[in-house]
């Protein structure tokens, strides 16, 4: 049979304690804390685990059986998990799956993450929706755990700032997928040049424009205008990345400076900064949206699509001003703002995931939209 | 989008009577529907001659036609009512069939009927294998390829150019009969040939096999907006190559990853967009384990089982929200009832696994070819919900009632390796088990996948199951750790099993649990996994963390106790009368707890019951539901013998069962106290009794005399029962018996003397004291064929007042001795020729004649049973019911004095006939016999028997059709059917048949002055003649009468095989076929005359109208009917 796991302890804020079995990262009594939230997906927990946005979350899954078909070297969202802890109900430890390299709890393990499993999460998911905003800190030691209890909760050393420690540090370049294929080092003509601002993207946000057929250059998020002018994009896309948008309202002003010039697209993270950089205000939503199947209405045409989103906060609509923006997106279940266009400048941004990876493919057609936008518009011109 | 507001009437086409393939979960879908149509204030006129349905209540719709499905009934049902609209996608393969036929005939045009949901095309496309391909081509979605071919050299040319492995279909065989899958062109020669010679018309479909690769399913809804959403994908363990139907389903999909299931997800909705379809579509592929390589295998643009399995999935009320899309409404318009603060515009997101198992028949058939392929051969089904895979297998095992509760039977133990082998590869319905077995013989996960090709995932849980079951065996009950025994509790282990293995009794389990204070925690079905609060009362339980139910303490609860799965003599009816006591519960301010497992019913619809909790049916299930909700008492008479098996359990867990108390269920039950208590109240009885050996048996029936009718005690449907003649056919019957069953299993047995006269049958509701009956029903085929099997006339045409009088006197009597309560049932017969009236049966229950009576008297039985039952007196409530207004729809209640005892005849007649499957299952003779093999009945209305009872045969257009003039019959009758064949005799001479026939009975025809034209000496030459006409067979009707004793390798089952195989009309009873040439004689006269006399071809009515016509009639006549 099995090897027998540790015990170890989920400790909540509210000084809720769960008991479960310890996975990943060795348990060196080196306790790790988080904000909770909860994702609804019942597949997609690799590109979950590797999304930079949940940088410093402790991430459960609602679905109890999750590790069913491994973790395959295609669906990396990042190079490295940025997530605090994994909370799940049932642990699969022999995947079956023709790509699957490895089992999750290996790769937790691999990149020291913190997991425990036999968990109730259903029980756990209330909590968090009851409480909105709630701490959790991942323990071996019972004694901890008790503490907890007696106390009811712990003191939280959180912080939302996570962006600077998931973007990346270089600038990088990538050719499209057919010129890459056709023609290995070769570099495109005339395709669109768009600069990726890197809050913590996910991988496939590249890819999507990649399949498109531009050229993607990614910076990092403090690149300044000045840098970015530089390397001639014909659109900018800003990615998405954890956290609270206001804390890098510092990029601001280097939004402000690029929107009026290029086209730009925001996703995420991305769109609440667009938002921000014009004058809106985000808030914090009440638990969060995280899951593959968020009903999302885009207004001009009443048709809806189902959403990959993961967001805490959101763009608040009576702070959109109504002369130069237009609400495009809204979400069918709370009525938030799920996307925004300027009136007249091609700069948009929604706060969903159209790469999709995980969740629905239905909003891919938006890169198209937004690539048109960059060869109608763009510095260059396009016979 | 505002509905569209010129649609004020909708017609909505049901799928009638039950068959393999079209069950209950119609019901469900079409009740939805049909409520769903009503609150947009649409009026809803529904079509469906299923009596034992929830959607021919009146609340549900607003004209009622129990009708016959077929092109001529329907037009007329339009031409009368005038619909703006029809939608056809609630009645299964069957509505979609009839809409095309009505469209074709110009009806929807002439009437102006637009066709709602999914456009005609559409319909027709998805069933033609050519036209779909060519669509899904044209969208860039692969199809097998496929080629019809006539030779082996054209089969080998074309599997060349697509590549091994490809499967062989040869068309027109039964069951697909003479296929199979050829890996390379060496075996392709043969299967070819053997297909071709196979095949009536030597053709043979040759496609590209995907046997083997993962069969996942998508439910897509659509909007006239064209959102698209998916509801629910599941997956199915067993891999392609056996129906979806047969094949055990888990939801959510468990081993795709997120780019296969969004590849699928996004094929589903490039399909459905193509499509058109308005509603929902069910869609199935085959995806290779090895790739993401995938095709689609089946498209369905309507709901379907799957789409009631994923509604029952995920909470998601997909055929209320598609008759909402019909009416133009698009997805974010239409709030979803389960949080009732979102939109239905989402996609479910579930947080547990559920599992469904087919329920099939092989119980009931021991000859039938168990192999599953894809002819589907499940009866029904059931769901269990669970926070892991192995629970919720185990809690589906145990919901089957197929006597299992744990992935374990007895016989298993005993196969050699080569049997358990080939039962892996050639699956059957023990193939689960027969998993666990060799698991538990050390066999590897990596040669089983080889083996079966079920994903590796699945098994690994069934190992688990085993290994977690070979850990508690190496202790004691005494010192078994509590982890390891709370283990198996949250990985689904009953405690029979455990109390089994453990060798003690279920109690000291129990008492285990009490004493560490361990309970199933319950769990909210949601649609959403918790992220949006939902008040949804829908449930399931698990050992695995904290219970989140509320239970509410104010006024009174009672536990009313579900049917489990569809199976033969056990159908819909149960479900009608479940849901009927939860309503009446509620009506009366009592809280209804429902408990059941069957994902296709009505009553597993959340909005049934106050609270549902969706379990197995069985005492440790039932008992923690009950202390759960802390109930009043259960109701265990309206889930059939389910519910009525669990009452000692349940009294014996200290709970009050309300209605007739539990000893008297045994005092019916045990044919000893039984027949005691009839000799005590001086009821005759057929002369009978019980025996407990082989050699009291053969006493018995030499005291009692042959024949002798045997089945074994506490039956459903007549298990095992069958009518014997001499001593030989007893000794057989008892030494076949015991392959099947164990000694201890096998008695005692029941011995009655048989008596070969008619037999009636009653419904009554009592409150202990007075007894209302609303009628009497007689049956066509005399004594000796099961009363489910039966044609069944009501009221009795034959019965004189004072029988009446008797059988009513004797009820009562029954009643009074028993103190029964609610509903009972008594079956009777009368020996003509000695005028007596004998009981045959007394079933302490409903029935599955209730819902008839109900619908066609208007007394609501199962609503006053209820209400016997929480104490209030019959008469009283009569009192009031005759007061009430209108008579709740009722289309039959006329003034009567006495409003207690036996009720006047209704002024009409109302005949239930038996519909079949056997055409789907292999082996089984159809012929009529003691025990019960239909699977579903229809009904015919009319004002005389022979209008009603022509309408009950010819439910549908291809089934029984009256014969015409000068058609050719085929006639192979039993020795002592030859000497009551008068009647015929006098049929085939007006109706000028063409008549052949085996020796013997051409022969006696020839003695009757009846031409033979063709003598068939054996079977073969049957098929020989009939396979020369491959267009339609040149015979319209065949009766084949079985043999005494009913053998299977006589030449009358291999004839009745061939009817089927060819579709051709067969009877097998004597009385049927009098019946049915006598309404064909009766039609074609009328064809003749021009009408001119008072019959007339039958007319459809709505149900309301029986009654007034009659009304009308009677004043007319000015007499009393």
């Amino acid at each position: 049979m099995k090897k027998e796991k540790a015990n170890g302890y989920l400790l909540l804020s509210t000084g809720d304690v769960f008991e479960g079995k310890w996975f990943g990262a060795p348990p060196t009594g080196e306790a790790v804390e988080g904000e909770m939230v909860f994702n609804t997906g019942m597949t997609g927990y690799q590109e979950v685990m590797t999304d930079p946005s949940y940088a410093g979350q402790i991430v459960t899954f609602t679905y109890p059986l999750i590790g069913n078909y491994g973790i395959s070297d295609l669906d990396f969202e990042s190079v490295r998990p940025a997530l605090h802890g994994i909370i799940i109900s049932e642990l699969c430890e022999e995947p079956s799956h023709f790509q699957a390299q490895t089992s999750l709890s290996e790769l937790a393990e691999q990149f020291g993450i913190s997991g425990l499993y036999d968990i109730d999460t259903r029980a756990l998911t209330r909590l968090i929706r009851q409480h909105g905003e709630l701490y959790g800190k991942i323990t071996i030691d019972p004694q901890e755990a008790e503490r907890c209890k007696v106390d009811g909760g712990f003191e939280a050393k959180w912080r939302t700032d996570c962006v600077a420690s998931v973007s990346g540090r270089v600038i990088q370049t990538f050719e499209p997928a057919s010129v890459g294929s056709a023609d290995a080092g070769a570099v495109a003509v005339d395709v669109p040049h768009v600069v990726l601002i890197d809050f913590g993207h996910k991988k496939s946000i590249c890819d999507a424009l990649l399949q498109e057929g531009c050229r993607v250059t990614i910076v990092p998020y403090d690149t300044t205008a000045e840098q970015i002018e530089d390397l001639a994009p014909d659109g900018i896309v800003l990615s998405n990345g954890p956290g609270d948008p206001k804390d890098v309202s510092f990029v601001l002003p280097t939004i402000q400076a690029l929107a009026d010039h290029y086209p730009m697209f925001g996703i995420c993270l991305g769109h609440q900064l667009i938002a921000l950089a014009h004058g809106c205000d985000t808030v914090r939503l009440p638990f969060g949206h995280r899951g593959s199947n968020h009903p999302v209405k885009e207004v001009a045409s009443g048709k809806v699509y189902i959403t990959s989103q993961n967001h805490g906060y959101t763009v608040h609509e009576d702070s959109v001003p109504p002369q130069e923006w237009v609400v495009s997106h809204r979400n069918v279940n709370d009525g938030s703002v799920e996307g925004i266009e300027h009136r007249i400048k091609p700069v948009s941004g929604v706060q969903f995931h159209p790469e999709a990876h995980p969740g629905p493919q239905d909003t891919h057609h938006l890169f198209k939209r937004f690539i048109t936008q960059c060869m109608s518009t763009g510095e260059k011109s396009y016979a | 989008m505002p509905k569209f507001e010129h649609i004020k009437k909708v017609l909505v086409i049901g799928s009638g009577p039950i068959v393999i393939g079209q069950a209950a979960e119609f019901d469900y879908a079409g009740t939805q529907a049909c409520l769903a149509l009503k609150e947009e204030g649409v009026e809803v006129v529904l079509v469906n001659n299923n009596p034992a349905t929830i959607m021919t209540d009146h609340e549900i719709a607003d004209r009622i036609y129990m009708e016959p499905l077929t092109v001529a009934s329907l037009s007329r049902i339009i031409e009368k009512e005038r619909p703006d609209g029809i939608l056809p996608t609630l009645g299964g393969q069957t509505g979609l069939n009839l809409a095309v036929s009505l469209s074709d005939a110009g009806v929807l045009d002439k009437y102006d009927v637009i066709l709602l949901g999914t456009p005609l095309e559409t319909i027709r496309n998805a069933e033609d294998r050519e036209a779909f391909k060519s669509m899904m081509q044209k969208i860039g979605e692969p199809v097998p390829e496929s080629q019809t071919v006539n030779t082996v050299k054209d089969a080998l040319e074309f599997a060349d150019s697509i590549g091994y492995p490809v499967i062989v279909r040869p068309a027109y065989t039964l069951g697909g009969a003479g296929g199979g899958i050829a890996a390379d062109a060496g075996e392709l020669l043969a299967v070819a040939k053997r297909g071709i010679d196979a095949s009536p018309i030597g053709q043979i479909l040759v496609e590209r096999s995907v046997k083997g690769w993962k069969e996942i399913e998508y439910e897509v809804m659509r909007d006239a907006g064209d959102t698209c959403i998916i509801v629910c994908n599941m997956e199915n363990m067993d891999p392609v190559g056996i129906h979806t139907g047969d094949s055990i389903v888990v939801a959510p999909s468990q081993t795709l990853n997120d780019r296969q299931y969004q590849m699928l997800r996004s094929a589903a909705c490039k399909v459905i967009r193509s499509l058109g379809v308005v509603g929902g579509c069910n869609i199935q592929y085959a995806l290779d384990p090895e790739s993401d390589q995938y095709y689609l295998i089946e498209v369905n643009p309507r709901v379907s089982r799957s789409s009631a399995l994923a509604s029952k999935a995920t909470g998601y009320p997909i055929a209320r929200i598609a008759a909402k899309l019909a009416l133009g409404y698009h997805l974010d318009e239409v709030t979803n009832p389960v949080t009732g603060h979102t939109y239905a515009s989402f996609e479910p997101a579930i947080d547990y696994v559920v599992a469904k198992i087919p329920r099939w028949p092989f119980d009931k058939f021991p000859l039938a070819d168990r192999r599953l392929t894809t002819q589907m051969k499940a009866t029904g089904e059931v769901m269990a919900l669970a926070r892991n895979l192995e629970a919720a297998l185990l809690k589906a095992v145990r919901s089957l009632e197929i006597g299992a509760d744990h992935l374990w039977l007895p016989h298993l133990s005993s196969l050699s390796h080569e049997h358990l082998k080939k039962g892996l590869v050639d699956a059957t319905d023990e193939r689960l088990f027969l998993l666990a077995e060799v698991f538990r013989r050390g066999w590897r996960v990596a040669d089983i996948h080889g083996l079966t090709e079920i994903d590796p995932f699945f098994l690994q849980k069934i190992a688990r199951i085993v290994e977690l079951e070979q850990a508690l065996a190496t202790y004691t009950w005494e010192d078994v750790p509590r982890e390891l025994l709370t283990e198996a509790k949250q990985r689904g282990f009953s405690d029979a099993w455990l109390a089994r293995s453990f060798s003690v009794s279920e109690h000291e389990v129990r008492s285990r649990w009490r004493e560490w204070n361990r309970a199933p925690a319950y769990k909210l079905v949601d649609t959403c996994a918790a992220e949006f609060d939902a008040e949804t009362p829908y449930y399931y339980s698990t050992w695995q963390g904290l219970d989140e139910v509320e239970v509410s303490q104010a006024g009174k609860k009672v536990l009313v106790i579900g049917s489990g799965p569809i199976r033969i003599g056990q159908g819909v009816e149960f479900d009608y009368c479940s849901v009927h006591a939860a309503q009446s519960l509620k009506r009366n301010g009592v809280e209804a707890v429902v408990v059941n497992n069957n994902p296709e019913t009505v009553s597993t619809d959340f909005e049934t019951a106050d609270q549902l909790y969706f379990e197995p049916l069985t005492a440790e299930d039932v008992i923690h539901i009950a202390d759960k909700e802390k109930v009043d008492g259960v109701m265990v008479q309206f889930g059939g013998q389910t519910a009525i098996n669990l009452a000692a359990a349940l009294a014996d867990a200290g709970l009050h069962l309300y209605g007739t108390p539990l000893v008297s269920i045994d005092r019916v039950e045990d044919r000893d106290l039984f027949y005691q208590m009839l000799r005590e109240l001086g009821i005759p009885h057929i002369a009978g009794t019980g025996v407990h050996t082989e050699a009291e048996a053969l006493a018995a029936a030499e005291e009692i005399g042959y024949p002798v009718l045997i089945r074994p005690s506490y039956v459903i449907g007549g298990r095992g029962m069958v009518v014997l003649y001499d001593e030989q056919q007893l000794r057989q019957y008892l030494s076949e018996l015991q392959q099947w069953a164990s000694v201890e299993q096998l008695f005692p047995l029941l011995i009655d003397k048989y008596v070969a006269g008619k037999e009636v049958e009653l419904d009554a509701v009592c409150d202990g004291e007075d007894v209302l009956i609303p009628g009497i029903f007689e049956h066509v085929e005399r004594a000796g064929v099961h009363s489910g099997d039966s044609t069944a006339v009501f009221p009795s045409p034959s019965l004189s007042d004072s029988h009446k009088q008797m059988i009513a006197d004797y009820t009562r009597k029954i009643v009074r001795e028993l103190g029964a309560v609610g509903l009972i049932n008594i079956q009777w017969v009368w020996d003509q020729q000695a005028d007596v009236i004998y009981v045959l049966e007394v079933n302490p229950r409903a029935s599955r004649t209730v819902p008839i009576v109900s619908k066609i008297t208007g007394i609501p039985m199962v609503d006053l049973a209820v209400q016997c039952q929480l104490g209030r007196s019959l008469r009283n409530l009569m009192m009031e019911f005759e007061g009430g207004p209108e008579a709740e729809g009722a289309v039959g209640t006329v003034g009567y004095e006495d409003t207690l005892g036996l009720m006047p005849d209704i002024p009409y007649y109302a005949v239930k006939a038996p519909v079949f499957s056997t055409v789907k299952l292999n082996g089984v003779d159809p012929a009529l016999g003691p025990e019960m093999k239909s699977t579903g009945e229809s009904l015919g209305l009319g004002l005389t028997v022979e209008e009603a009872m022509s309408k009950a045969l010819h439910w549908k257009e291809d089934v029984n059709p009256p014969l015409q003039k000068g058609d050719a019959i085929f006639l192979s009758l039993s020795d002592g059917d030859k000497a009551d064949g008068e009647e015929i005799v006098s049929h085939i001479k007006v109706l000028e048949l063409e008549v052949s026939a085996t020796k013997g009975t051409a022969a006696w025809l020839e003695q009757q002055g009846v031409e033979v034209q063709r003598i068939i000496h054996d079977v073969e030459e049957l098929r020989q003649w009939i396979s020369e006409y491959p267009e339609k067979p040149p015979l319209q009707m065949m009766c084949i009468t079985p043999t005494r004793g009913n053998d299977a390798k006589r030449a009358g089952f291999a004839l009745r095989q061939l009817s089927l195989q060819y579709q051709i009309t067969c009877f097998t009873a004597l009385d049927t076929v009098k019946a049915f040439l006598g309404l064909s004689a009766a039609a074609a006269g009328i064809a003749e005359v021009g009408g001119t006399t008072g019959a007339r071809e039958p007319q459809p009515r709505e149900l309301m109208e029986y009654g007034r016509l009659a009304e009308k009639n009677r004043e007319k006549e000015g007499a009393h009917i």
